[in-house]
Formats: C-alpha cells, sequence, structure tokens
C-alpha cells in the first residue's frame, strides 16, 4: 500500500525536473538574441581559443567567435530540426500502427514486416546513406524520418491495439454499434496515445543524437549555420589545446537528452 | 539448464517448427525488402554519379563510357533487373567506380577489422552487464543499486561519437595508456588499438540490458524454486551460476539480438572517430567519393549481417528455453 502511495510522487519529481531543464534549454534557444552579447559569426582574432570564464563564460573558437552564442544558436537550429522531423512520423506511425492493431489481418503482417526490415537495418546506416541521397541539409533529415521514423511508432501503437483489441470494453463498444472509427478515436486513441507520447521523448533524445552524428560527419546541417555537431567536429582539431570546443556543445546535447529522458521516464511513472 | 534439459514434448517441436519456418521466411523477405530499399535510396542522389566521379571537366565520350559500364543507359527497371540479376545469382554487388575492382573484395577486405571491433564490444557489454546487473540485483535499493536505475535517461542522448572524444581526450591524449587513433601493427597491437572503440560503442548499450537483466535477476531470486533449492541446502553459488543466471541470460541474449542492429550503427560511426579503416570507413570514402555501388555493397552486407546474426541469437535462445517460443 505504501509503495503505491509512493509511486506517482516519484514520477512527478522526475517529470517536473525533466520538464525544468528542458524549460531552460527552449528558453536558450528562444532568447538567444535577446540574451547573447556576441554575435555567433562574429570573428574576433584578438582572443581566439580563450578558455570559459570572464567576458566568454564558455570561452571561444579558434576564430575568436564567442562559444556560449554558437551553442546557443546551435540550439535553434537543432532543436528546431528536432521537434520538426518527430511530427510526421509521430502521427503517421500512430495511425498505421492502430489501423493495423485493429484490424488485424495482412495489413497487420505488413506492418510487422516493415517494422522488423528496418530494426534489422543498421538504424544509423539507413540514415547515413539516406542523407547522403538525399544531400547535406536539414531537409536530408526530414527526409529520412518521413521515410522511418513512423516505423518506431506504429510498432508501439499496433503492440498496444493489438493487447486491447479483444478487451470486453472494446467489445462492449462494438456491440453498442459505434462504427469502427469512432471506436478507434473516441476508445483505442486516448489508451494508446500515452505510450506513444513516452516513446516520443526517447525517441527525440536519440534523434538528436543522430542530428549531432550527421552534423559531425559533414552530412547534416551545413556550416556556418550553428550545430553542436559540426562544432564538436570543428574543435575536434583543437582537442589537446582547448578541449572546451568539443566537450561543452556534447554536454549540451547530453543534457537534453536527459531532460527528454526525465520527461518519459516520469510520464511512465504517473501513467502506469 | 537443469529443467529444461528433459525430453522436448511434441507440442514444443511443432511450436519450434512453427517459428522456424516463420523467422526464415521473415529473414528472406526482410533481405528482399532491404535489397530493394538500397536499390532505390542510392538512385535518389541528385545529379549523375558519373559526372561525379570524373568531375565536370571529363571529356563527354569518357562520361558516357563510364555511363555504359554503370548500366546507367538503361531504363529504370532493366537496370533493377540487371541488379537483382548480379546480387541474387552471382553474389555480385559491381564493381566499386572509385577503385575499379569488386565491391565485395573491397567489402571483405575490411570486414575483419569490423567484425574484430564489434565481437570486441560484445564481449566488454555482455561482460559490464552481467556484472553490474548482479551486483544491482544483489544489493536492491542500495545506492548501486539506484545508480543503475536512472544511468539509462544519463547514456540515452549520448551521441556516441562524442564519447569516443571524450575518451580519447582522457585516456589516450592524457594518460597515453591507449593509441589516439588508427591500428598498431600485429594482432596484440591491434587489439590494444581497439579496446577504446569498443568501450566507446558498449557504453551506451549497457545500461538498458543491465535494467532489463537486473529485473528479471531479482525476479529469479524471489522465485518459489529458489527458495526451494536454499531449503535444501544447495549452496548458493551453485543457485546462482546454475539455475538463476542461466533462467536470466536468456531473456538478455533476446535482447541483445535486438541491439545487434545499434552494435553495427555505432560501429560504422566510432571506426570514423578512432580512424579505424573497416567497414564504417569504408562507407565514408564512399560516400565521400560518390561511389555508389560500393554504398550499395556496404549497405547490403551489413543488413544482411544482422538478419544472419539475430535470426542465429534467436535460434540459441529458443532452442535452449522453449518457453520463450510464443
Amino acid at each position: 500500500m505504501n509503495r503505491r502511495l509512493k509511486r506517482p510522487r516519484r514520477g512527478a519529481v522526475t517529470l517536473s525536473v525533466g520538464l525544468f531543464m528542458m524549460a531552460a534549454m527552449l528558453a536558450l534557444a528562444l532568447l538567444a538574441p535577446l540574451v547573447c552579447r556576441y554575435d555567433p559569426l562574429e570573428q574576433d582574432l584578438y582572443a581566439f581559443l580563450q578558455p570559459p570564464g570572464g567576458a566568454h563564460p564558455f570561452g571561444t573558437d579558434q576564430l575568436g567567435r564567442d562559444m556560449f552564442s554558437r551553442v546557443a544558436y546551435a540550439a535553434r537550429t537543432d532543436l528546431r530540426i528536432m521537434a520538426l522531423a518527430e511530427i510526421a512520423p509521430f502521427v503517421t506511425g500512430l495511425f498505421l500502427g492502430m489501423l493495423s492493431g485493429y484490424y488485424g489481418g495482412w495489413v497487420e503482417w505488413l506492418v510487422i514486416l516493415a517494422t522488423d526490415a528496418f530494426i534489422a537495418f543498421p538504424y544509423y546506416l539507413l540514415v547515413i546513406v539516406v542523407a547522403f541521397a538525399t544531400g547535406a541539409g536539414a531537409h536530408g533529415i526530414y527526409i529520412t524520418f518521413m521515410l522511418v521514423g513512423w516505423l518506431l511508432y506504429a510498432r508501439v501503437a499496433r503492440g498496444a491495439t493489438a493487447s486491447l483489441r479483444e478487451s470486453e470494453w472494446l467489445q462492449a463498444a462494438r456491440m453498442m454499434g459505434y462504427s469502427d472509427m469512432r471506436v478507434i478515436w473516441r476508445e483505442l486513441f486516448p489508451n494508446v496515445l500515452p505510450q506513444a507520447v513516452v516513446v516520443l521523448m526517447t525517441d527525440m533524445a536519440g534523434l538528436l543524437a543522430i542530428i549531432v552524428t550527421l552534423g559531425y560527419l559533414g552530412i547534416g546541417v551545413t556550416p556556418p549555420t550553428p550545430d553542436w555537431g559540426a562544432m564538436i567536429a570543428e574543435g575536434q582539431n583543437f582537442m589537446t589545446t582547448a578541449w572546451w570546443l568539443s566537450v561543452i556543445p556534447g554536454l549540451m546535447v547530453v543534457y537534453t537528452g536527459i531532460a527528454l529522458s526525465f520527461i518519459g521516464d516520469g510520464l511512465a511513472d504517473i501513467w502506469n | 539448464m537443469r529443467s529444461m534439459a528433459r525430453e522436448r514434448t511434441t507440442q514444443e517441436k511443432l511450436r519450434f517448427r512453427r517459428w522456424l519456418r516463420r523467422a526464415l521466411l521473415r529473414s528472406a523477405l526482410v533481405v528482399a525488402l532491404i535489397t530493394v530499399a538500397v536499390f532505390f535510396i542510392i538512385r535518389l542522389v541528385p545529379g549523375d554519379p558519373a559526372v561525379m566521379v570524373l568531375g565536370e571537366h571529363a571529356a563527354s565520350d569518357a562520361i558516357e563510357a563510364l555511363r555504359d559500364r554503370l548500366g546507367l543507359n538503361l531504363s529504370p527497371g532493366r537496370q533493377f533487373a540487371r541488379f537483382l540479376q548480379n546480387v541474387f545469382l552471382r553474389g555480385d554487388t559491381g564493381e566499386s567506380v572509385k577503385y575499379g575492382v569488386s565491391s565485395r573484395a573491397l567489402v571483405f577486405q575490411r570486414a575483419p577489422v569490423t567484425l574484430l571491433l564489434a565481437a570486441l564490444s560484445t564481449l566488454i557489454t555482455l561482460g559490464a552487464t552481467l556484472l553490474l546487473a548482479f551486483l544491482a540485483a544483489t544489493h536492491r535499493d542500495g545506492l548501486f543499486d539506484q545508480v543503475i536505475r536512472v544511468a539509462p535517461a544519463f547514456t540515452q542522448g549520448m551521441p556516441v561519437f562524442w564519447l569516443g572524444l571524450l575518451l580519447i581526450l582522457s585516456f589516450a591524449v592524457r594518460l597515453r595508456w591507449f593509441p589516439v587513433g588508427g591500428l598498431r601493427p600485429g594482432f596484440g597491437g591491434m587489439l590494444h588499438s581497439l579496446v577504446l572503440p569498443a568501450v566507446t560503442i558498449s557504453f551506451g548499450q549497457i545500461p538498458p540490458l543491465v535494467r532489463s537483466l537486473r529485473e528479471r535477476l531479482i525476479e529469479a531470486l524471489d522465485a518459489d524454486y529458489v527458495t526451494t533449492l536454499r531449503a535444501a541446502r544447495v549452496p548458493m553459488r551453485t543457485i546462482y551460476l546454475r539455475h538463476i543466471l542461466r533462467n536470466a541470460f536468456i531473456p538478455t541474449l533476446m535482447l541483445f539480438s535486438v541491439n545487434l542492429s545499434y552494435l553495427i550503427g555505432g560501429t560504422l560511426v566510432v571506426e570514423q572517430v578512432f580512424a579505424v579503416r573497416g567497414i564504417g570507413h569504408l562507407l565514408f570514402e564512399a560516400i565521400s567519393n560518390r561511389d555508389f555501388p560500393l554504398v550499395q555493397a556496404v549497405a547490403l552486407y551489413c543488413a544482411v549481417f544482422v538478419v544472419i546474426v539475430s535470426f542465429l541469437a534467436d535460434l540459441i535462445a529458443h532452442r535452449a528455453d522453449p518457453r520463450t517460443l510464443t
């Protein structure tokens, strides 16, 4: 009894910490033009490779550009791509998954096969190949995720729907003479959505890592648009003398990942 | 497993055969789907591959000759038919545009390093998973257990290449325990050079695996058969090794087979960070050269490898424990 009373509280704490962390990151991204004292592209060759502290809290890079401004402006780029790239896959995956789970038969079989096929395919390899094929830049990432991102949500929604398909209250709803669309929309959807949202949070953390990886490999966001991945790649040349160039942008990615994971874990705890 | 060494029932045999039939069919379809996907995705590349290889200013008859050699002058349908014919009948994935030799030879030449790296990382992953899960499960709700439970949140969004850079910075540059990149000569030198890359790949995979194995171990520790064994004065060590660990390991093995594609993907990226000249290195070389038959070959061989290994892992799990069949 005691355990049951305690559990939701722990979820609420995790969730609030995650939301607070994410809000801080979003604020930094949205308010970057207001809070940054320097232009992210402005070079100051008299103040290159300055360690963190003083006038430049995160230091400066090899061209004397302020790292704090660059990190903040990169947050705008990377978080925007992350959020936009998830919309279409989330919606299509959720609905295809629910439809296939609800109707079963060969449509369901097809969705299972497609998800299996893409799980067997090394994800990074696929993303790299598609990004290569569609050309560098944000649109490559959008296309990649339009093609493959939905499979994860389809898998989750199909599983959740299939487990509810034979439940008594769904049968009751059908017996009441409700149309399939109404059963799916009014009964199924509210039950499948929480699970999908939890998965969305973890997937966004993974997607951010992929966006940054593509930027690092030079097939993602293209310079001079600030991007954490490209910043890490540039900083790699100065690793031994100026660690902050690579370490700080990476910490931003990890921080965002932790925030999203906390939100996901907290929601999962509360909804269970 | 003692309890499972008994005769398999007819029902179990039937279920296993049904699983085998379905798994084989599914693997074959997956390979077919991937082949089609690889062919068409590569064809999305903007521009003329022949021009990209030879450069803008190449003579037009040279470009025409290369187009002919690559089969680009055929209709898309004919190209696809030729591609399928070559891949499935002759195991030929085409000739690398850049090197002018068979792409299969290039992939096979680079494969041993990548396979060694993947194997090393697998060993590290499984070893660390067993150890950490065991410690967490036996000291339930202790500080270490708490840390283990929140660890996945911290590693989930960590870019693998960035972790690699951190490890290089601390263990290669500062402490000089390992080389900064590349491979040292000899097998021992090669293993030594692959330790950091392998740890990098393993790092992100360990926490979710530990979490799942920990739950299984706790379930097993609380199970009635453990109480019975303890009542019969079977030594705890025997109980752990013979019974609990074996029962808990199979689900972890199955989870690992799901993780396999992440392992291969991680390997491709990490090779780039540590300048290891394996398949990943070959892939990025091929990408920057616009060598599309080679990109195609790498993608195809990686995918087939993943399909085969995950089939084998599932096969082992199902043979060892028929309860995993549904």
